[in-house]
């Protein structure tokens, strides 16, 4: 089998990978054969992630706020994507 | 519809600061039991007339139960010995309606909800329909006439994500958020949402099929103080302030809570958007929390040339 690829997505309390994990998601390129998230969350924080050996991949961008709009919240601010190869 | 128990002011502004509101075992088990009857045949009705094999003119039964029109009156749309016009007709229910969106709502459509038995996938997070523009809003009544126990495939909702802009299913990313709750209760619960709730059909680890019924109603009148406002002026308060004066049981008090999802920076503007749906449904154009609307709008209005 070929290396294959996990995904982990946080979303943290602020744009600092030291803020905590508010939600998460897993994707999983090994369909259960590789290791999997023992705890919900995974990582109390971002900085936790990287310490386990998940290498970050994309990090939401700071993009100002439309113009007549900046009070209207929408999609979760702060997520980090990161992935892990399995062999 | 005939009688009914209006909501209190705390339920209320739970509702707006939460998208959510739960009516425990209000339905009584005569009613529970018709819907666990008829609701899985209303279903399969649909399902054939979706495919294609639609109820033929002969069968009385199934035409009889098809669905009323979108736009109907709720008061003409089902008859009172039917599961969902006996549901509606529960006072607390009634109530609830009346209070959310008034005594003239029209349907805007029913569904059968069922998971089966081991079921196990997990449908995305999303809202129903579009994304929505507006203060006025619709309600859902999710209607789980059985008891439903951990795992067995009650509703996953994230609490105060209806004021969210967001559309359909673009939050299906989302598997895991702090505070999410799955729906556990007894039989005859009714949960309404706000018609913005996230939400999500969840895996059914059980051994019995989890039937729901949920009815999204609109309202056709403003939706200004439709509840039990009897106790509404004393705590209305537009100078309540985290940084101030804070008063026990204001309604600002409730409107400022938190959810455990929620970043420190958008929970403030979370807060803008229920002081502004507060003064929708209050009509007080003064209401506000922490501060927020009033200091910008005085400061916009030295500025207006």
């Amino acid at each position: 089998m070929s290396v294959r690829q996990q995904v982990l997505m946080l979303w943290l309390a602020s744009p600092s990978l030291e803020a905590h994990v508010l939600g998460w998601s897993f994707f999983d390129g090994t369909s259960g054969t590789g290791p999997q998230p023992a705890t919900d969350p995974p990582y109390p924080t971002g900085v936790a992630a990287l310490v386990d050996g998940w290498r970050l991949l994309q990090m939401s961008p700071m993009i100002p706020p439309t113009s007549g709009h900046e009070r209207e919240p929408s999609f979760l601010k702060h997520e980090f994507v990161f992935e892990r190869l399995i062999d | 519809m005939e009688t009914s128990t209006l909501l209190t002011t705390d339920q209320v502004a739970s509702f707006v600061a939460r998208g959510f509101l739960t009516l425990e075992a209000v339905v009584p088990e005569a009613i529970n039991a018709r819907a666990m009857e008829q609701l899985p045949g209303l279903f399969r009705g649909w399902l054939d007339e979706f495919t294609g094999v639609a109820p033929g003119a002969s069968d009385g039964e199934l035409l009889s139960q098809r669905p009323p029109r979108s736009g109907t009156t709720l008061h003409d749309a089902y008859a009172a010995d039917s599961p969902f016009g006996a549901m509606v007709r529960v006072p607390a229910v009634a109530g609830a309606i009346r209070s959310l969106v008034g005594d003239r709502p029209v349907v805007d459509h029913h569904f059968v909800h069922i998971k089966t038995a081991g079921d196990l996938h997990a449908q995305g997070l999303h809202c129903d329909a579009i994304i929505d523009e507006g203060l006025a809003f619709d309600i859902q009544l999710f209607w789980f006439p059985h008891d439903v126990a951990p795992g067995e495939g009650g509703t996953r909702f994230v609490p105060g994500s209806h004021l969210r802009r967001v559309n359909m299913d673009d939050v299906a990313r989302y598997q895991h958020l702090s505070g999410e709750q799955y729906f556990t209760g007894p039989a005859g619960t009714v949960v309404i949402f706000h018609q913005g709730l996230w939400h999500a059909g969840a895996p059914n680890h059980g051994t019995k099929d989890r039937v729901m019924g949920k009815l999204r109603l609109n309202p056709t009148q403003p939706q200004l103080r439709l509840w039990d406002t009897s106790d509404l002026a004393a705590r209305n308060r537009g100078d309540d302030h985290m940084f101030a004066r804070m008063e026990p049981g204001s309604v600002a008090a409730a409107l400022r809570r938190s959810e455990p999802w929620y970043e420190p920076s958008t929970h403030r503007l979370e807060t803008v958007q229920r002081a502004r749906l507060w003064r929708h449904l209050t009509g007080d154009d003064g209401f506000d929390v922490d501060w927020y609307l009033t200091r910008t709008e005085r400061r916009a209005a030295l500025s207006t040339p």
